[in-house]
């Protein structure tokens, strides 16, 4: 894969190769950090957002530039707007706060973000990156650090304080692995988050992150997909799976009265491999007769706010529970995604609810109470089909999985925002035979990123997505040469989008699956036809058409 | 280097004061009476105003860090501390933090091996490190309290007891001191010897290594070396837990180094890292249950937003929804 925007992976590799065993590249003897140099250059920055997606937003600063400008064009009174915001902010978060305070650098983390270990640059590890804040912080808060200014790490708030933050906190997902190692529990992703709703108050933006995040409000989701054609596209993969299994599945949009009301990315709508997954769930829902319906409307389950601002976070978050009152459904079934659960899970009933036009969910067809969801009252598609599966509801032929060799990639967000690691795995290995875990130090609440997350995946970001992707890459590289893994199966829409790329510039030959996919391959449907395919019409291991065992 | 040169400079001046002070200046009251008290009085408000200006401020939101699996369907095993689903759990967690260092535990050290690979090896010295500083920290402060009793209370009686048990020295060996020292040693060649810590390192971290470092070293000396005559040493302190004012006897100057430097830390702690011991208590990706979906948390000052109601959304589509068969609200 070669692209303007990366190195070739053999590059790469001798960068690699050249500093091991050390992880920093360059010399830093004798240095400060604060007076490492901030370099923008091809492949290390987004393309910051277009006037119109701003004015549309409503957004301050609206111009055209870009990060390799010298003059950013910040407004008049930027300094001002920042340290205001940066005081107002720290009021209404005690993690803010907190996290600015106690740090003590052991370091644990340093060692710990995919960023760092990928680029070797000081300033992605997790201290330091919070460090480029607390030292304008401390000016504020400490008579000393004023004075002291060497002494005590701070510095005076400048427009290179700018451009460094715009760099590493956007060298950030929001992962949040370094906050399973830090002993006082400090989250960068709570830092990063901050950070950039100041960047935004004045117009030092990111196009790849508002642009979506402006269509999500007019739209309804993020491509910009209007209602008409958010309809046409699920009714292809209607004639899709018909062409596969022979079966008509018949998805209704915006109906009232419907139980339930089922929310996704549109990347499953929309982008190749997600479509799959959406497939699977279709077929899914069709076998086990659910009374569901899909919005137009509330087309979304990702949330491009979040890596904005909490208002905005809050803005599209709204339509889901506007839109589910309206149509009068019990409860609401979201699909495969990452941060659209960290959002769902820990701030949506807090932001929006109470959800008491809802009821309580409960499974339909089981009848298990989903008691964990009793106040938000939105399931996760995998606690949802992990039930049915215990149940029996299913009927299920893993075999119809057994040409792929499978490892699991847990979704930052939902292994550390969420918490929800058996229920993929359970369902995982109910529906295919060949499983292999990756390396315990990559998975579960340990899991890498897959380096594009938090409206990161923008092309011309390239470079940076490759380095950060290295360590999952790197772990997948291992079960693929101990197991011979050929497919990597996830359970966030991002994770789709991205790890693609990151395979074939790591892993050729490892293909990325959404889990639901696997359940649509595996499920035996009720008046289907022969089944030699598997939903993406690759040939499925030992359903040749010649084969008649079978 | 002027990272590390400075604040060890800093606290040798710092330890020539008293010493100066009480040498030649036959300053005992201020370095034996004033100079304890206040730092006392700082250490003591600092400390709450600190709690208090953390615990006005509100927790919108509920952002455990989940680290287990969260409780979901009965029949899946959940990880009630990593992923507690209720505040008494959450409790543990915190606890488990403070008392044991559960998340530093899991620490590890990532080399990147020829052929590209990526390897994370266990590191549990930070870990073992920091429990040695923090817990023989912990044994010494509670020993003084010798200096400030009559009676010692039983079990401190004890830990003194367990603490000397090795008995190989006169006065008996405490082997806190030993672990301390070394833990602090440990503490400070981990930030030199790796070029990651050099970076990140401040003045502010050096600064209280040595100091505590200096303080053990003192104490240590008068203990084991010049054996200062431990009875003026007790009247002061009675003095002091008594809230006294009266002159004290000479005590020499050594004691008066070992004293000020501890004023010094206990006026430092509020305003520096070290309230990290405070903190810990108060960060909400530990000690917050993971229960979001199940129990409604409040934003104090959740904001009223205008967002994009569906009515709106159909005003503008209505006829393209129409054309494709979607349901409307208007005609």
């Amino acid at each position: 894969m070669s692209n303007k925007y990366a190195l070739k992976p053999d590059e790469l590799r001798k960068e690699f190769e050249q500093k091991k065993p050390r992880l920093l590249k360059g010399e830093f003897a004798g240095k400060d950090w604060w007076d490492l140099p901030v370099e923008f250059r091809d492949g290390n920055w987004c393309f910051p957002a277009k006037s119109e997606v701003l004015e549309d937003l409503h957004f301050p600063n609206p111009r055209k530039w870009s990060a390799t400008d010298k003059d950013w064009q910040l407004p008049a009174g930027w300094e001002k707007i920042i340290r205001d915001g940066m005081r107002d902010r720290l009021k209404r978060f005690r993690s803010f706060k907190v996290f600015m305070d106690s740090c003590v650098r052991c370091g644990a983390c340093a060692d710990k973000c995919h960023f760092f270990l990928g680029t070797g640059d000081p300033k992605n590890m997790p201290v330091m990156r919070a460090e480029l804040v607390r030292s304008i912080y401390r000016q504020d808060v400490n008579a000393f650090a004023r004075v002291l200014t060497k002494f005590s790490g701070s510095r005076k708030l400048t427009p290179e304080v700018i451009k460094e933050w715009h760099m590493y906190f956007h060298q950030c997902t929001e992962c949040r692995r370094c906050s399973v190692f830090c002993p006082m529990g400090i989250d960068t992703a709570e830092i990063t988050m901050m950070v950039r709703e100041l960047l935004n108050l004045i117009g030092v933006n990111n196009n790849w992150i508002l642009a979506p995040a402006a269509n999500c409000n007019r739209t309804g989701n993020h491509l910009g997909i209007e209602p008409h054609t958010f309809e046409q596209n699920i009714m292809s993969l209607v004639d899709d799976i018909e062409d596969v299994t022979g079966v008509k599945v018949n998805p209704t949009f915006n109906r009232k009265g419907a139980e339930i009301l089922f929310i996704t990315p549109s990347g499953d709508v929309f982008a190749d491999p997600g479509v799959y997954t959406m497939m699977g769930y279709l077929l899914l829902f069709h076998h086990i007769g659910l009374d569901y319906t899909i919005s137009t409307y509330a087309s979304e389950g990702g949330n491009f706010g979040m890596f904005t601002s909490n208002e905005m976070m809050k803005k599209i978050n709204a339509k889901m529970y506007h839109e589910a009152k309206r149509l009068g459904v019990k409860w609401i079934l979201g699909g495969e995604c990452g941060h659209m659960w960290r959002v769902v899970h820990q701030y949506m009933n807090t932001m929006n609810g109470p959800a008491d036009f809802l009821k309580e969910p409960v499974s339909p067809i089981t009848g298990t109470k989903f008691t964990n969801a009793k106040a938000t009252r939105m399931v996760h598609i995998a606690e949802f089909t992990a039930d049915l599966i215990k149940h029996g509801k299913l009927k299920l032929d893993p075999k119809r999985n057994d040409h792929l060799r499978t490892t699991f990639h847990d979704s930052c967000n939902v292994a550390r925002g969420m918490g929800m690691f058996e229920e993929p795995r359970y369902v995982l290995n109910n529906v295919c035979n060949v499983f292999h875990e990756m390396p315990e130090n990559t998975i579960r609440e340990q899991t890498f990123c897959c380096g594009s997350g938090s409206g990161l995946n923008a092309e011309e970001f390239m470079d940076i997505r490759m380095r950060g992707g290295f360590p999952r890459a790197n772990a997948v590289a291992y079960v693929k040469e101990k197991h011979k893994v050929d497919s990597l199966v996830t359970i966030c829409a991002i994770d789709r989008a991205s790890l693609p790329a990151l395979m074939r510039y790591w892993n050729p030959g490892v293909t990325v699956y959404g889990l639901h996919e696997l359940v649509g391959n595996a499920l035996i449907m009720q008046g289907e036809k022969k089944r030699t395919e598997d939903l993406r019409e690759n040939p499925m291991a030992g359903f040749e058409e010649d084969d008649d065992d079978e | 280097m002027r990272k590390v040169l400075q604040p060890l400079l800093l606290v040798l001046v710092l330890a020539l004061i008293p010493w100066v002070g009480v040498t030649w200046g036959k300053l005992d009251y201020l370095f034996g009476i004033i100079i304890p008290y206040t730092a006392v009085v700082i250490l003591v408000l600092g400390m709450l105003w600190r709690l208090f200006d953390w615990s006005r401020r509100p927790v919108p939101f509920r952002i455990p860090t989940t680290c287990g699996q969260e409780q979901s369907l009965d029949w899946i095993k959940t990880n009630p501390i990593e992923s507690p689903s209720n505040p008494f759990m959450a409790a543990l967690r915190v606890l488990s933090e403070v008392l044991f260092f559960r998340s530093l535990f899991r620490n590890t050290k990532a080399e990147l091996h020829g052929g590209q690979k990526l390897a994370y090896g266990s590191h549990k010295w930070l870990w073992l490190g920091g429990l040695a500083f923090h817990w023989s920290l912990l044994i010494i402060v509670i020993r003084h309290a010798r200096f400030f009793m009559e009676t010692l209370p039983m079990p401190i009686q004890m830990i003194d007891t367990f603490d000397s048990f090795l008995d190989v020295t006169v006065p008996a060996f405490y082997i806190t001191d030993a672990i301390a020292l070394a833990a602090i040693t440990f503490l400070v060649v981990r930030r030199l010897s790796d070029e990651k810590m050099r970076l990140l390192s401040l003045s502010t971290d050096y600064f209280p290594l040595f100091l505590i470092g200096a303080i053990a070293a003192v104490g240590i000396s008068m203990r084991y070396v010049t054996k200062v005559n431990i009875m003026p040493v007790k009247g002061l302190t009675m003095t002091l837990a008594s809230f006294g004012f009266s002159v004290p006897e000479p005590v020499g100057a050594l004691f008066y180094v070992h004293l000020f430097l501890v004023c010094v830390l206990l006026v430092y702690v509020p305003f520096s890292k070290l309230m990290h011991m405070g903190g810990i208590f108060m960060s909400p990706t530990r000690n917050l249950p993971n229960d979001s979906r199940a129990k409604r948390h409040v934003n104090p000052w959740n904001p009223d937003i205008k967002f994009r109601t569906y009515a709106e959304y159909e005003d503008e589509f209505r006829e393209k929804m129409k054309k494709a068969g979607l349901p409307v609200e208007k005609q």
